[in-house]
């Protein structure tokens, strides 16, 4: 097969292309769950009070501990979603599984996520493009991913770039 | 430290942030975001993903690194308030990254004084591995 007809690309993405999928909540944020990902990204020096002070949050701004913009309240649930559609990450022709590598993202944030909060997730997919690159055939696919808290407030736009080779 | 949103002027500098990365920084990061791929943890399986050298770093933690610099620039007055990047090159073991920026713009929009840069991660040999642009907000 010549790489002017060689796609990655599925019915399913073709079909879903720009539909906002079904709605995906997370566990509510506890302070621990703020404290590590912050003692995380923060390794090996301590974070900042903001992610584990009450006393000096309360002091700020924020009125309270607030997670790091990054923060990832998802991780960790009970129960694994199933895989939703698998053919929304490209497929090869010859079956052979993809590898997937994170491309980049473009993240917009609005209110703060705190502890407490439980945040709802919504996502399509928004465009794709393919080309030959170092790892031959490769497959990008950008999605969009927006999340609210339990006030309907919007807390982030993700606009995130998927690589499939 | 409160950076006056006046008196910043193009082309100003964010304080570099650094640190070496290896397994004891992308493991902690894969307990708190679950991202357990084997490619992060393992040589072997990083070599069968294309790189040589084995197990590499999460584009993820670069964001997160991102994040954290601009972050301890704004201070808890500041707000991030958005970030976007690109990655570009594969972050190996023991790498020292830093985050870099400049500031390419201000703006008052809907009250907010907004400061726009340019960022990147660049390792110790100088290479930029994750271009992108940040707005933060100052008081």
């Amino acid at each position: 097969m010549s790489n002017d007809t060689l796609t990655y690309v599925t019915e399913e993405m073709r079909a879903a292309q720009g539909e906002w999928g079904g709605i995906r909540t997370a566990p509510p944020i506890t302070e621990t769950d703020i404290r590590r990902w912050a003692m995380a990204t923060y390794y090996p020096r301590q974070p900042p009070r903001i992610y584990w002070d009450a006393d000096y949050a309360a002091t700020t701004q924020w009125g309270g501990i607030v997670a790091p913009p990054d923060f990832n309240p998802f991780a960790w649930p009970v129960q694994r979603p199933r895989g939703g559609s698998p053919g929304f990450s490209g497929r090869r022709p010859d079956g052979k599984p993809l590898t997937g590598m994170n491309g980049g993202q473009t993240d917009t944030y609005g209110a703060p996520m705190r502890p407490g909060d439980v945040v709802a997730a919504r996502s399509r997919l928004v465009d794709w493009w393919e080309r030959e690159g170092r790892l031959g055939h490769t497959l990008y696919v950008r999605s969009e991913i927006e999340w609210r808290n339990q006030n309907d407030e919007l807390v982030r736009t993700r606009m995130s770039i998927s690589i499939r080779y | 430290m409160t950076i006056d949103f006046d008196k910043l002027a193009v082309g100003d500098k964010l304080p570099e942030w650094s640190r070496r990365t290896g397994f004891a920084e992308w493991n902690r990061y894969a307990a708190v975001n679950e991202e357990f791929v084997p490619f992060h943890m393992d040589d072997e399986a990083g070599r069968r993903a294309g790189n040589e050298q084995g197990a590499f770093g999460m584009g993820n933690l670069r964001y997160a690194y991102i994040v954290n610099a601009l972050r301890d620039w704004v201070g808890d007055e500041g707000i991030v308030r958005e970030v976007g990047c690109q990655y570009r090159a594969i972050n190996q073991k023991n790498d020292v990254l830093t985050v870099i920026g400049e500031v390419t713009g201000k703006s008052i929009v809907d009250g907010e004084n907004r400061v726009r840069l340019d960022i990147n991660v660049v390792n110790q040999d100088g290479g930029a591995t994750c271009p992108g642009h940040a707005v933060v907000v100052l008081p």
